[in-house]
Protein backbone atom coordinates (compact mmCIF):
# COMPACT_ATOMS: atom_id res chain seq x y z
CA UNK A 1 0.00 0.00 0.00
CA UNK A 2 1.14 3.53 -0.71
CA UNK A 3 2.77 5.24 2.30
CA UNK A 4 0.48 8.27 1.99
CA UNK A 5 -2.63 6.04 2.17
CA UNK A 6 -1.23 4.24 5.24
CA UNK A 7 -0.60 7.59 6.89
CA UNK A 8 -4.09 8.88 6.04
CA UNK A 9 -5.66 5.72 7.49
CA UNK A 10 -3.54 6.03 10.63
CA UNK A 11 -4.51 9.70 11.03
CA UNK A 12 -8.20 8.99 10.47
CA UNK A 13 -8.21 6.10 12.99
CA UNK A 14 -6.39 8.35 15.45
CA UNK A 15 -8.95 11.13 14.97
CA UNK A 16 -11.82 8.66 15.24
CA UNK A 17 -10.39 7.30 18.49
CA UNK A 18 -10.02 10.81 19.93
CA UNK A 19 -13.61 11.71 19.03
CA UNK A 20 -15.07 8.41 20.27
CA UNK A 21 -13.18 8.49 23.56
CA UNK A 22 -14.40 11.96 24.52
CA UNK A 23 -10.90 13.40 24.22
CA UNK A 24 -12.05 15.87 21.55
CA UNK A 25 -13.86 17.67 24.39
CA UNK A 26 -11.57 20.21 26.12
CA UNK A 27 -13.84 20.25 29.20
CA UNK A 28 -13.42 16.47 29.66
CA UNK A 29 -9.64 16.67 29.37
CA UNK A 30 -9.58 19.56 31.82
CA UNK A 31 -11.81 17.42 34.05
CA UNK A 32 -9.05 14.77 34.12
CA UNK A 33 -6.51 17.41 35.15
CA UNK A 34 -8.89 18.75 37.80
CA UNK A 35 -7.76 16.52 40.70
CA UNK A 36 -9.21 18.83 43.35
CA UNK A 37 -12.54 19.37 41.61
CA UNK A 38 -15.02 17.12 39.85
CA UNK A 39 -12.32 14.66 38.69
CA UNK A 40 -13.06 12.76 35.46
CA UNK A 41 -10.84 9.64 35.08
CA UNK A 42 -11.79 9.00 31.41
CA UNK A 43 -8.39 10.05 30.04
CA UNK A 44 -6.69 7.32 32.07
CA UNK A 45 -8.86 4.69 30.33
CA UNK A 46 -7.99 6.21 26.93
CA UNK A 47 -4.28 6.09 27.72
CA UNK A 48 -4.60 2.52 29.01
CA UNK A 49 -6.45 1.45 25.87
CA UNK A 50 -3.91 3.12 23.59
CA UNK A 51 -0.87 1.61 25.31
CA UNK A 52 -2.02 -2.00 24.71
CA UNK A 53 -1.86 -2.10 20.87
CA UNK A 54 1.31 -0.02 20.93
CA UNK A 55 3.08 -2.27 23.44
CA UNK A 56 2.25 -5.23 21.17
CA UNK A 57 3.40 -3.24 18.12
CA UNK A 58 6.82 -2.60 19.70
CA UNK A 59 7.21 -6.37 20.28
CA UNK A 60 6.28 -7.11 16.64
CA UNK A 61 8.61 -4.31 15.51
CA UNK A 62 11.51 -6.16 17.17
CA UNK A 63 10.95 -9.09 14.80
CA UNK A 64 10.74 -7.01 11.62
CA UNK A 65 13.76 -6.02 9.54
CA UNK A 66 11.86 -3.19 7.89
CA UNK A 67 8.39 -1.64 8.13
CA UNK A 68 5.70 -3.13 5.90
CA UNK A 69 5.19 -0.10 3.63
CA UNK A 70 8.46 1.84 3.93
CA UNK A 71 12.15 0.99 3.38
CA UNK A 72 13.49 1.60 6.92
CA UNK A 73 12.50 2.34 10.51
CA UNK A 74 13.10 6.00 11.34
CA UNK A 75 12.66 6.31 15.11
CA UNK A 76 13.94 8.62 17.86
CA UNK A 77 17.16 7.27 19.38
CA UNK A 78 18.06 9.89 22.00
CA UNK A 79 17.94 8.84 25.65
CA UNK A 80 19.31 12.13 27.02
CA UNK A 81 17.26 13.76 29.75
CA UNK A 82 18.00 17.42 29.06
CA UNK A 83 16.66 20.86 29.88
CA UNK A 84 14.71 21.44 26.63
CA UNK A 85 12.80 18.18 27.23
CA UNK A 86 11.89 19.21 30.78
CA UNK A 87 11.14 22.89 30.10
CA UNK A 88 9.17 22.12 26.92
CA UNK A 89 7.07 19.49 28.68
CA UNK A 90 6.32 21.84 31.59
CA UNK A 91 5.25 24.64 29.20
CA UNK A 92 3.14 22.17 27.21
CA UNK A 93 1.41 21.02 30.42
CA UNK A 94 0.70 24.64 31.35
CA UNK A 95 -0.99 25.30 27.99
CA UNK A 96 -2.77 21.94 28.15
CA UNK A 97 -4.23 22.81 31.57
CA UNK A 98 -5.24 26.33 30.54
CA UNK A 99 -7.05 25.20 27.38
CA UNK A 100 -7.88 21.50 27.81
CA UNK A 101 -6.37 20.91 24.37
CA UNK A 102 -3.26 19.23 23.00
CA UNK A 103 -2.23 18.92 19.32
CA UNK A 104 -4.14 15.70 18.44
CA UNK A 105 -7.58 16.68 19.76
CA UNK A 106 -7.12 20.25 18.47
CA UNK A 107 -6.57 19.06 14.89
CA UNK A 108 -9.29 16.39 15.19
CA UNK A 109 -11.74 19.08 16.35
CA UNK A 110 -11.22 20.87 13.02
CA UNK A 111 -13.49 18.16 11.61
CA UNK A 112 -16.19 18.65 14.26
CA UNK A 113 -16.17 22.24 15.55
CA UNK A 114 -13.75 24.08 13.26
CA UNK A 115 -14.72 27.61 14.29
CA UNK A 116 -14.48 26.93 18.02
CA UNK A 117 -11.04 25.30 17.84
CA UNK A 118 -9.54 27.61 15.19
CA UNK A 119 -8.06 30.20 17.61
CA UNK A 120 -6.20 27.42 19.42
CA UNK A 121 -4.91 25.81 16.22
CA UNK A 122 -3.66 29.13 14.82
CA UNK A 123 -1.98 30.01 18.14
CA UNK A 124 -0.43 26.52 18.32
CA UNK A 125 1.20 26.89 14.91
CA UNK A 126 2.39 30.40 15.87
CA UNK A 127 3.93 28.86 19.01
CA UNK A 128 5.63 26.16 16.92
CA UNK A 129 6.94 28.77 14.48
CA UNK A 130 8.20 30.92 17.39
CA UNK A 131 10.18 27.94 18.67
CA UNK A 132 11.68 27.44 15.24
CA UNK A 133 12.48 31.03 14.31
CA UNK A 134 12.96 32.87 17.62
CA UNK A 135 16.57 31.64 18.14
CA UNK A 136 17.48 32.77 14.61
CA UNK A 137 15.92 36.20 15.16
CA UNK A 138 17.70 36.78 18.46
CA UNK A 139 21.00 35.56 16.99
CA UNK A 140 20.71 37.93 14.03
CA UNK A 141 19.93 40.79 16.39
CA UNK A 142 22.95 39.89 18.50
CA UNK A 143 25.20 39.64 15.45
CA UNK A 144 24.21 43.06 14.13
CA UNK A 145 25.04 44.80 17.39
CA UNK B 1 -20.33 3.98 34.71
CA UNK B 2 -17.96 4.21 37.66
CA UNK B 3 -19.54 4.81 41.09
CA UNK B 4 -18.56 8.26 42.31
CA UNK B 5 -17.66 9.48 38.82
CA UNK B 6 -20.96 9.96 37.00
CA UNK B 7 -19.36 11.89 34.13
CA UNK B 8 -16.67 9.31 33.32
CA UNK B 9 -16.89 7.29 30.10
CA UNK B 10 -14.60 4.33 30.85
CA UNK B 11 -15.93 2.06 28.08
CA UNK B 12 -15.95 4.68 25.31
CA UNK B 13 -12.60 5.92 26.60
CA UNK B 14 -11.03 2.46 26.50
CA UNK B 15 -12.41 1.62 23.03
CA UNK B 16 -11.36 5.03 21.69
CA UNK B 17 -7.96 4.44 23.28
CA UNK B 18 -7.63 1.09 21.47
CA UNK B 19 -8.36 2.89 18.16
CA UNK B 20 -5.67 5.48 18.97
CA UNK B 21 -3.17 2.73 19.83
CA UNK B 22 -4.06 0.84 16.65
CA UNK B 23 -3.53 4.03 14.62
CA UNK B 24 -0.09 4.49 16.20
CA UNK B 25 0.71 0.78 15.62
CA UNK B 26 -0.13 1.17 11.91
CA UNK B 27 2.24 4.15 11.71
CA UNK B 28 5.01 2.19 13.46
CA UNK B 29 4.70 -1.16 11.67
CA UNK B 30 3.55 0.26 8.32
CA UNK B 31 5.82 3.27 7.92
CA UNK B 32 8.41 2.76 10.67
CA UNK B 33 7.55 6.06 12.35
CA UNK B 34 6.21 7.52 15.58
CA UNK B 35 2.63 8.84 15.36
CA UNK B 36 3.55 12.05 17.14
CA UNK B 37 0.98 14.70 16.30
CA UNK B 38 3.06 17.77 17.23
CA UNK B 39 6.00 16.63 15.13
CA UNK B 40 3.87 15.62 12.14
CA UNK B 41 1.88 18.88 12.33
CA UNK B 42 5.10 20.94 12.37
CA UNK B 43 6.39 18.92 9.44
CA UNK B 44 3.13 19.15 7.47
CA UNK B 45 3.09 22.95 7.72
CA UNK B 46 6.79 23.24 6.90
CA UNK B 47 7.62 24.67 10.34
CA UNK B 48 9.96 21.71 10.81
CA UNK B 49 12.23 20.81 7.91
CA UNK B 50 13.35 17.46 9.26
CA UNK B 51 11.26 14.43 10.18
CA UNK B 52 8.72 12.47 8.18
CA UNK B 53 8.41 12.94 4.41
CA UNK B 54 6.12 15.92 3.83
CA UNK B 55 3.37 13.90 2.10
CA UNK B 56 3.14 11.42 4.98
CA UNK B 57 2.85 14.24 7.52
CA UNK B 58 0.20 16.06 5.47
CA UNK B 59 -1.85 12.87 4.99
CA UNK B 60 -1.82 12.15 8.74
CA UNK B 61 -2.83 15.72 9.62
CA UNK B 62 -5.71 15.56 7.11
CA UNK B 63 -6.74 12.17 8.51
CA UNK B 64 -7.23 13.47 12.08
CA UNK B 65 -10.22 15.78 11.41
CA UNK B 66 -11.54 13.32 8.81
CA UNK B 67 -11.75 10.50 11.39
CA UNK B 68 -13.33 12.77 13.98
CA UNK B 69 -15.85 13.97 11.39
CA UNK B 70 -16.76 10.36 10.53
CA UNK B 71 -17.38 9.52 14.20
CA UNK B 72 -19.45 12.69 14.65
CA UNK B 73 -21.53 11.75 11.58
CA UNK B 74 -22.00 8.10 12.59
CA UNK B 75 -22.69 8.85 16.26
CA UNK B 76 -24.89 11.85 15.55
CA UNK B 77 -22.48 14.37 17.01
CA UNK B 78 -19.50 14.64 19.33
CA UNK B 79 -19.85 16.60 22.56
CA UNK B 80 -17.37 19.43 22.98
CA UNK B 81 -17.35 22.23 25.53
CA UNK B 82 -14.86 25.01 24.88
CA UNK B 83 -13.72 27.80 27.21
CA UNK B 84 -16.11 30.77 27.01
CA UNK B 85 -13.30 33.28 26.57
CA UNK B 86 -10.94 33.16 23.59
CA UNK B 87 -7.87 33.89 25.74
CA UNK B 88 -7.37 30.40 27.22
CA UNK B 89 -7.37 29.10 23.63
CA UNK B 90 -4.82 31.65 22.40
CA UNK B 91 -2.49 31.49 25.42
CA UNK B 92 -2.91 27.71 25.69
CA UNK B 93 -2.27 27.29 21.96
CA UNK B 94 0.93 29.34 22.04
CA UNK B 95 2.26 27.37 25.04
CA UNK B 96 1.26 23.99 23.57
CA UNK B 97 2.86 24.81 20.20
CA UNK B 98 6.10 26.15 21.69
CA UNK B 99 6.32 23.57 24.48
CA UNK B 100 5.72 20.48 22.35
CA UNK B 101 8.43 21.54 19.89
CA UNK B 102 10.92 22.38 22.65
CA UNK B 103 10.09 19.13 24.48
CA UNK B 104 10.11 17.06 21.24
CA UNK B 105 6.59 15.69 21.63
CA UNK B 106 3.13 15.71 23.13
CA UNK B 107 0.54 13.28 24.49
CA UNK B 108 0.71 11.09 21.37
CA UNK B 109 4.45 10.90 20.68
CA UNK B 110 5.68 10.83 24.29
CA UNK B 111 2.50 9.62 26.01
CA UNK B 112 1.31 6.81 23.72
CA UNK B 113 4.28 5.87 21.52
CA UNK B 114 7.20 6.63 23.86
CA UNK B 115 5.74 5.29 27.09
CA UNK B 116 4.74 2.00 25.44
CA UNK B 117 8.39 1.70 24.34
CA UNK B 118 9.55 2.58 27.90
CA UNK B 119 11.63 5.44 26.48
CA UNK B 120 13.23 7.28 29.43
CA UNK B 121 12.76 10.66 27.71
CA UNK B 122 9.07 9.98 27.09
CA UNK B 123 8.45 8.72 30.63
CA UNK B 124 10.00 11.90 32.04
CA UNK B 125 8.22 14.16 29.52
CA UNK B 126 4.83 12.56 30.22
CA UNK B 127 5.32 12.79 34.00
CA UNK B 128 6.25 16.46 33.66
CA UNK B 129 3.45 17.59 31.36
CA UNK B 130 0.89 15.66 33.40
CA UNK B 131 2.18 17.19 36.65
CA UNK B 132 2.26 20.63 35.04
CA UNK B 133 -1.32 20.17 33.82
CA UNK B 134 -2.54 19.05 37.26
CA UNK B 135 -0.88 22.03 38.97
CA UNK B 136 -2.15 24.46 36.33
CA UNK B 137 -5.78 23.37 36.68
CA UNK B 138 -5.47 23.36 40.49
CA UNK B 139 -4.20 26.96 40.35
CA UNK B 140 -6.96 27.96 37.93
CA UNK B 141 -9.45 26.46 40.38
CA UNK B 142 -7.80 28.32 43.28
CA UNK B 143 -8.16 31.56 41.32
CA UNK B 144 -11.80 30.60 40.69
CA UNK B 145 -11.35 30.68 36.92
CA UNK B 146 -13.00 27.25 36.67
Amino acid sequence: MKPIVVSLVSGALFGAGLAFSGMADPARVQGFLDLFGNWDPTLAFVMGGALIPMAIAWIIKGRLHAPLAAPVFDLPTSTKLDRPLALGSLLFGLGWGISGLCPGPALADLGVVPLAVMPFVVAMFVGMALHRFLPQLTQQKGASQ
Amino acid sequence: MIPGFPNAMPVEGFIGGLLIGLAAAIMLLGLGRIAGVSGLAARATGIADTGAPRGIAVAFVIGLPLGAFLIATLAGGVTTKFPVSIWPLIIGGLLVGFGTRLGSGCTSGHGVCGMSRLSPRSLVATALFMASGFVTVALLRLGAFL
